[in-house]
């Protein structure tokens, strides 16, 4: 079966915030993203959300340039303000069209 | 009741037993927490009850019995996140933006602290009029939006207001709230009669649950409260006593009973810790939820429970036959 390279980009963001980097990974161009619920620690601890909610990871399969477009993002509204973590792995799918 | 048996019935009660427990779980750093689910099913309980219970209550009550609290509510709305923006202003070296943060928080409300201090003003045998709740509900939106634009003025950019309004309106407080006043209205006493096992006798058991709860969460936010000051600290008690005071009159002004002055007192006094904060978020990412939430949730929410709840129906008392 051939596989085709992709972009995996995780984002673990405090819960009141998910519906925001939804629609902001929509509106970058992703096609589609799964979100859980999580709990952990970060760094900084800089939350609003501990009495509801925790934290949601939210993932997201999407090509190179989606990508820079979601980390454009971040870096300019969310990283300097929200309890955040994000990483990016590579992913190989079938069906790329899908992402 | 002498104002020191009222404060010791006070805090002998369940739920700020039950309170006190869950910071003594974090003083100990036990790993103790309700589960997710089980706090936001018992977090929809107690908002879906307490507007049903009210909406039934209303349904009950006179449009010209309800008209001027509800008026006196929305003035109160405006004014006291007005008031505590300048006070902060006097008070701590903060900016306007987190001072906006605070109004945001001390101008709306807590159902937590408000259900607490009716379940005790009901268990002295007061009367409490049963639409307070609707003032609780009226009370929760207003000093949303005046700390939001009185933040907004040491902002060099726009607020987000749409989203930030969507997520109070849409939030679950003021949906439940309001649908549970507009369930309770349309069932009526013959309705309600049919669930009263549930939201009425099991209600204190719930909210002392609850409790436990916060207390574990307000726990951890007691430790942050040195990154705010003493100044702080110092809004953080005298504030709740004195938007409390102005509730209390309002209450008496508008014709209310002892009790309900006293909870409308309650409610004035109350920060949220809930819906401001999820509002505040968004809006404002510049404020520091390390001094927001150690006020609201670490310092006024348990002085509320502990002290501005008796000292309300103290004051209320005062007030009876001045006006």
């Amino acid at each position: 079966m051939i596989m085709k390279q992709r972009k995996l980009v995780t984002v673990v963001i405090e819960a009141g915030l998910a519906r925001r980097l939804e629609g902001d990974l929509r509106a970058a161009g992703a096609k589609g993203f799964t979100s859980t619920l999580a709990h952990g620690a970060g760094p900084r601890d800089q939350r609003a959300s501990e009495v509801d909610g925790g934290n949601v990871r939210v993932e997201s399969v999407v090509s190179n340039e989606v990508l820079e477009v979601i980390l454009e993002k971040l870096e300019k509204d969310y990283f300097p303000f929200y309890a955040i973590s994000c990483w990016v792995s590579q992913v190989e799918v079938v069906r790329d069209e899908r992402y | 009741m002498s104002g020191l048996e009222i404060a010791l019935a006070n805090l002998t009660s369940a739920p700020v037993l039950a309170f006190v427990l869950g910071i003594l779980a974090t003083v100990v750093k036990s790993d103790l927490r309700l589960p997710d689910a089980v706090y936001q099913t018992l977090s929809i309980y107690l908002l879906l009850g307490i507007g049903i219970k009210g909406g039934v209550a209303l349904s009950n009550s006179s449009p010209a019995e309800v008209a001027l609290p509800l008026l006196g509510a929305l003035i109160l709305g405006a004014v006291i996140p007005a008031v505590a923006f300048f006070a902060l202003g006097f008070m701590t070296k903060l900016d306007a933006i987190n001072r906006g943060a605070l109004a945001a928080h001390y101008g709306s409300t807590s159902l937590v602290t408000f259900t607490a201090g009716v379940l005790f003003l009901e268990s002295l045998q007061l009367y409490v009029e049963g639409y307070v709740s609707t003032l609780l509900a009226v009370l929760e939106i207003p000093g949303i939006i005046v700390g939001l634009a009185l933040a907004s003025r040491g902002l060099k950019r726009k607020v987000s207001w749409s989203e930030s309004m969507r997520e109070v309106l849409t939030g679950k407080s003021i949906l439940l709230l309001v649908g549970g006043v507009l369930m309770g209205l349309t069932m009526g006493a013959s309705g309600y009669s049919q669930i009263e096992g549930f939201f009425g006798a099991l209600f204190p058991g719930v909210l002392t649950l609850f409790l436990l709860e916060l207390g574990i969460v307000a726990g951890k936010r007691i430790r942050d409260i040195k990154k705010g000051g003493i100044g702080l600290v110092v809004f953080a008690v005298t504030f709740p006593l004195i938007a409390g005071s102005f509730g209390v009159l309002t209450g008496h002004l508008a014709g209310m009973s002892v009790g309900g002055s006293a909870a409308l007192g309650i409610i004035a006094a109350s920060a949220s810790y809930i819906a401001a904060p999820a509002a505040v978020r968004l809006a404002l990412p510049e404020a520091s939820p390390g001094v927001y939430l150690s006020a609201s949730l670490g310092i006024t929410f348990p002085f509320n429970l502990t002290v501005g709840i008796p000292a309300m129906l103290a004051i209320s008392q005062r007030m009876e036959g001045v006006f």
